[in-house]
């Protein structure tokens, strides 16, 4: 009998092939949707993830953070000294190489070219910790750094932008706001990182310079350290966390002050954020199918009321009324799980399109096309049983009557 | 076989109920080619499908056998008419855009016969009513004549003891009228009782038996002589 009636679905589907496919392409465009979405967004996660986790995945941010505790009403961020950033490379073993990193934006002259880029104050460390080589120059001197003489080590994209082609940008003297440098050195380029934030684009400085001329105070607002391999990251915080804590007096009951963060708390919070946004993004789609099955309730409802007569006749003949409830029930599933299907095989085209155009990680989640196909029919039940019971309920003389 | 006993049939209720079936009584035994005439109105339709179970009564008792068609719940209906009867209609009611052969295969299989004994049948009942050239042509290919034996094909298929005809020839000249009397006369010699309404003197002198309804009462019963 379900074999009959499923023969019976797809005779009818074919019979009214323009409307069947006009009907099921709500559901198709749903569940398409649904599982582009989600599969793009799990894509998207993964090559986040990985590529922060490359960037550097042994690096600290030690930065002040805001005191929330009694007694303090303002919210204010207490900054670190060169000696804090002393004494932790000097304290805690774990670390590989530690360096201040105060940034900024400012406008670079150079002849009769201007640009805006970022000027960032470092010590040499700062070259271990980023795993960043020059290409050609040298790094900052022990005099350069303890003076603050004007000498800068600068970025391909700012070489690009100031430098003619063939011209040698070593030894050349460049203006920052109201000071100049000379350029000692000329990084190697690294490309856009993972938010598509050029990282060529920078102006290295010795910190002592920076705020010597730029910020004019000794302010330090963030730290960054590498971890020596083969220590877990949280050895390393744990160690950071104590000294400043002991340096800067606070009981144990109180509230950190400051924050040592890594790339993998970074990486937890974008998962985060993106795992919701797909979420999100899977409900819009989902709502789609919702209205896809609308569609397939109203034209079942249209169905059964032009196959009127049919009713009344397969009665006279002997359909029960669940026969007659399981035919157009299986119609109804049957459209959607066909609408499903193309659905599925819609929802990964995009996926495979949009992953290799956008450079994303391709994931195609063989839970996700399961649970779609069988949403998708489900919809046809949810749907197709309310005009299934309309044609069920029908009284077989007045169908029989019905022109 | 068939026996009413004082069947009544109401429409509406109260003030606006009008009686279209007043205390019918009536036997149709097993073998009997029973014609039902009358004028529009006269209630012969109604007392056609109280008997093909798709009405039932406002009162009064229908046994089939000693079943108690009466005490029967809709779907239990249904599977009388599955096994039991057989229909015919005025207007055929072929599926549209299904060929005769899946048209006659339709009763086989809500009695749950498997596709090969389908067919097999199915195609024994079309060369039965003289229609094995036309076996997959869809009814709006075929004539009305035609028509109207694909439906006594489907009607017969399922071997019904009983075939309820409700003017068979009403839409059809009188000579494809009179060949499609002559098969249902066929079958009745094979053994198939026939209850038909016909408004047409010359068609219900194919039947062996008579009833005249005027006004919701069986107005005359009387048996042809052949």
């Amino acid at each position: 009998m379900l074999i009959n009636a499923l023969l019976q679905a797809l005779r009818e589907i074919r019979r009214n092939l323009m409307r069947s496919m006009l009907t099921a392409i709500g559901i198709v465009i749903g569940i398409a949707s649904v599982i582009a979405m989600v599969n793009i967004g799990k894509g998207a996660s993964e090559s986040i993830t990985k590529s922060i986790s490359k960037l550097g995945s042994n690096t600290l941010y030690i930065l002040p953070s805001q005191e929330h505790g009694p007694g303090s009403q303002s919210a204010f961020a207490k900054p670190f000294k060169m000696k804090d950033v002393e004494i932790i490379k000097e304290s805690v073993f774990a670390l590989q190489a530690v360096s201040p990193a105060e940034s900024t934006t400012l406008t670079v002259l150079y002849k009769d070219k201007n640009y805006q880029t970022s000027i960032r104050g470092i010590n040499n460390e700062y070259f271990t910790i980023q795993n960043w080589d020059l290409k050609s120059g040298r790094q900052f001197t022990s005099s350069e750094l303890r003076t603050g003489l004007g000498s800068c080590i600068i970025g391909k994209t700012v070489v690009d932008t100031l430098f003619s082609q063939d011209e040698d940008p070593i030894g050349k003297k460049i203006r920052i706001q109201n000071f100049s440098c000379e350029v000692t050195g000329v990084l190697e380029a690294k490309g856009a990182n993972t938010f598509g934030r050029d990282q060529d684009d920078i102006i290295l400085v010795p910190l002592k310079l920076f705020q010597r001329r730029i910020s004019g105070n000794d302010n330090i607002h963030l730290i960054m350290a590498s971890v020596k391999e083969n220590i877990p990251l949280e050895e390393a915080t744990v160690q950071i966390q104590q000294l400043i804590r002991e340096r800067r007096h606070l009981k144990p009951d109180d509230e950190e002050n400051f924050a040592v963060r890594n790339m993998s708390s970074l990486v937890n919070t974008i998962s985060q954020i993106t795992s919701m946004l797909t979420i999100m993004l899977g409900a819009v789609a989902a709502i789609s199918l919702v209205v896809g099955g609308i569609g397939i309730m109203n034209i079942m409802l249209v169905s059964v009321t032009e196959r009127t007569r049919e009713i009344g006749i397969r009665m006279a003949i002997g359909a029960m009324a669940q026969d007659i409830l399981i035919q157009f029930l299986i119609e109804a599933v049957v459209l959607s799980g066909l609408g499903g299907i193309i659905g599925v095989v819609v929802g990964i085209a995009i996926t495979v399109g949009v992953s290799i155009g956008m450079d994303i990680t391709l994931i195609i989640d063989p839970s996700i096309t399961v649970i779609a196909l069988m949403f998708s029919m489900l919809i046809g039940i949810v749907f197709g049983i309310i005009p299934a019971r309309k044609a069920a309920n029908m009284n077989p003389i007045d169908a029989l009557r019905y022109e | 076989m068939i026996e009413l006993r004082s069947v009544t049939k109401t429409y509406g209720t109260a003030d606006a109920a009008s009686t279209v079936l007043k205390d019918i009584d009536l036997k149709i035994e097993e073998g009997e080619f029973v014609a039902i005439m009358g004028p529009s109105g006269s209630g012969k339709s109604t007392l056609l499908n109280i008997l093909g179970t798709l009405d039932v009564p406002t009162s009064g008792t229908y046994n089939f056998f000693d079943t108690d068609i009466g005490a029967l719940s809709k779907d239990q209906r249904s599977l009388f008419r599955r096994y039991v009867l057989g229909f015919i209609f005025q207007g055929f009611n072929l599926l549209k855009k299904t060929s005769a052969l899946e048209n006659v295969e339709m009763p086989l299989i809500y009695l749950g016969i498997k596709a090969k004994e389908r067919k097999q049948r199915a195609q024994d009942a079309l060369v039965s009513v003289g229609l094995e050239e036309r076996m997959n042509y869809e009814p709006s290919e075929l004539s009305g004549g035609q028509q109207q034996r694909v439906a006594i094909a489907r009607a017969i298929v399922s071997k019904p003891q009983v075939l309820i005809a409700d003017e068979p020839t009403g839409n059809l000249d009188t000579k494809r009228g009179q060949e499609i009397m002559e098969i249902l006369k066929g079958f009745n010699q094979e053994g198939i009782t026939i209850i038909m309404v016909t408004h047409e003197e010359n068609i219900a002198a194919y039947a062996s038996r008579v009833i005249h309804v005027l006004d919701g009462i069986i107005e005359k019963d009387e048996h042809n002589a052949h």
